[in-house]
């Protein structure tokens, strides 16, 4: 039999003159066994956005995993130097969309550590939610996709229904659900609108009931354990030489939480545990993930608990736009607003690298900047794209269906890892 | 100024092959010499003292000003000392770009090298897999980041229209499985001539 590629078999029209199937095997011969090539995406819903595997398979088994990722290349990071750095807030909106929020932090964070400007206590305390409120919605679709792809369905409709009560408060404080753009360097969008934070405290007081009911579908469920226990594993040390991050690397058993080691936003000052694996598999990242949602709703109570009236935003007409009746007024202050609109907020000679915990791992932004409105250089250090990229190790010598079950546990979002 | 220990160790240790030790923003930054930067990672990550284990980054910076030199950017990580550490190389443009991959160190940078050379152009010695990994295979229009494409790219819209309706959609398929098949010359004459030549990049 002739060997054929996936490229051959792909430019056919699968069809002959007569209209009927044309049955070519792909396979390809290694010595004398002949593994088969599977071609799986980019447009499939078991991985979640245009990623596209290449798989070689004997029998049944994975030989080897090739990912082809770029099919979202946005050229974010391009953009990023024709932008001042508050216009550059939209753009992480859209890398991982499914945290808008707490990419909108990091941004946020990195320009602040840059140019040495200290926020005050109302917007770190705001931010701590923002982040959290990300965490817990970008795992409720973590674990809805992944309930889906191993064949439970109702988990998914009882964890969108809460994750749209979040999506809810937050299009009442941003103004949109998905494109949130929340921060401005200095300090926030707006403040939270009146009777909000009691929207919040209300989620905060019967998610934990549903999330113990999604653990009793789950947790226990043989079929649960069957598909994820020793599936996908991956110890400490390999995890870490793989720089994985966030719940990847907590369940091989490594505990690096950057919220904890590398604290940002006060979070030193926050009572809440770092969930830790043991086995590094699919269930163990399942199951840190799923403690992190309650320690997410923790750490929301104890910041809502402190939340004080005060200003959100800097005292400093250099950073922060003057409110419209001010500028529509004061000659000052539209001058100031001119400055600002028109060259942005100037950062001085220097660059900085901020990481932060997002949901999916360690997203860090690295800006380095010539003296002027807009970036030199602003790198995304997108968590899932390292954490993809150990997919091929992680797949070895594994069955084709545990490669779905394995790139769910990844946690993967494209918009981050194409950029 | 409050240089890291490890910056201070990194010069007795190396003499000259560190070339300077600065602070930015409570960041130590250490520039390396190109042909000695392999040895000084692997010691980053290997001496006892320093325990670099995690390697959290890999990026090059290209300044505005074009004769400054284009930087390789690594950002390494002690898990356990909760210490961070950047490691630059400088390359001189008129020179090629090449450095020596760390893929052997950290398997973390295969993809973080790819994205490097497919961005920016810096070709890694030694490493298992160069290949573009954002842009595809036959992309010919250059490097994305690099400060003298402009922000469109180098063709004309209408050309990139064109290439993008001509284009064949096996051309996006990358030579790997190719070679996974080692079926290359069993292909059709005219796909074998269209992935060799890169029908979507070289142009006239």
């Amino acid at each position: 039999m002739s060997t054929r590629t996936v490229e051959a078999t792909l430019s056919t029209t699968g069809v002959d003159e007569q209209g009927n199937p044309i049955g070519i095997p792909l396979t390809v011969r290694s010595g004398d066994e002949e593994h088969m090539l599977i071609n799986l995406g980019p447009q499939h819903p078991a991985t979640h956005g245009v990623l596209r595997l290449v798989i070689e398979l004997e029998g049944e088994t994975v030989v080897r995993v090739i990912p082809h990722i770029g099919y979202l290349h946005s050229g974010f990071e391009k953009l990023g130097e024709y932008r001042h750095y508050n216009q550059i807030v939209p753009l992480t909106d859209r890398t991982d969309y499914l945290s808008p929020m707490a990419n909108n932090v990091a941004l946020a964070l990195a320009a602040e550590k840059l140019m040495g400007i200290e926020i005050t206590e109302r917007c770190r305390v705001l931010r701590v939610i923002a982040c959290e409120m990300s965490r817990i919605i970008s795992h409720l679709v973590w674990l809805g996709t992944t309930g889906i792809d191993m064949g439970a369905y109702t988990p998914f409709l009882w964890l969108f229904q809460q994750r749209e009560r979040i999506y809810d408060l937050q299009e009442a404080w941003t103004g949109a659900r998905l494109t949130t753009s929340l921060t401005r360097v200095g300090g926030l969008l707006a403040d939270v609108p009146d009777g909000w934070e009691e929207g919040l405290r209300e989620f905060c007081r019967t998610f934990p009931k549903v999330l113990r009911e999604v653990d009793t579908m789950f947790t226990r469920n043989a079929i649960w354990i069957g598909r994820n226990q020793g599936v996908g594993a991956i110890a400490a040390e390999e995890a870490t030489n793989y720089s994985l991050s966030g719940p990847m690397l907590r369940a091989s058993g490594v505990d690096y939480d950057v919220r904890k080691d590398r604290p940002y936003l006060g979070y030193e000052t926050y009572d809440f545990d770092v969930p830790v694996g043991e086995h590094g598999d699919n269930y163990d990242r399942y199951l840190v993930r799923m403690e992190e949602m309650f320690q997410s709703t923790r750490i929301m109570e104890q910041a809502l608990a402190r939340l004080k009236p005060g200003p959100i935003n800097v005292d400093n007409p250099r950073v922060i736009l003057p409110p419209k009746s001010r500028a529509m007024s004061d000659m000052e202050a539209m001058i100031f607003h001119f400055k600002q609109v028109m060259e942005g907020v100037r950062a001085p000679v220097g660059e900085a690298y901020m990481g932060i915990e997002n949901p999916k791992g360690e997203l860090g932004y690295y800006f380095v900047s010539d003296g002027t409105a807009k970036p030199v250089r602003w790198r995304i250090r997108p968590p899932s794209f390292l954490n993809l990229a150990s997919l091929p190790r992680l797949c070895e010598g594994v069955l084709l269906s545990d490669v779905i079950a394995i790139n769910a546990s990844v946690d993967i979002v494209m918009g981050e890892i194409d950029r | 100024m409050s240089i890291s220990p490890s910056g201070s160790a990194l010069q007795s240790r190396f003499g000259a092959a560190v070339t300077r030790v600065v602070e930015s923003c409570g960041d130590t930054i250490a520039y390396v010499n190109r042909d000695r930067a392999h040895e000084i990672l692997a010691w980053l990550r290997d001496d006892p003292g320093q325990h670099f284990n995690y390697l959290t980054d890999v990026t090059a910076v290209e300044y505005r000003d074009a004769e400054r030199p284009l930087e390789v950017v690594y950002q390494l990580r002690s898990l356990d000392r909760k210490a961070d550490l950047r490691v630059k190389i400088e390359l001189a443009k008129r020179e090629p770009l090449e450095v020596d991959s760390v893929c052997d160190l950290w398997k973390g940078a295969n993809w973080l090298e790819r994205e490097t050379f497919d961005m920016f152009g810096v070709r890694f010695r030694g490493h298992p897999d160069l290949r573009r990994i954002l842009m595809w295979e036959t992309y010919s229009e250059g490097y994305p980041l690099r400060k003298d494409f402009p922000l469109r790219g180098h063709f004309s819209r209408a050309e990139q229209t064109r290439q993008a309706l001509a284009g064949n959609p096996e051309a996006h398929y990358s030579l790997e499985e190719l070679s996974i098949a080692e079926a290359f010359h069993e292909l059709p004459a005219d796909m074998r001539d269209r992935l060799e030549k890169g029908e979507r990049g070289k142009v006239g």
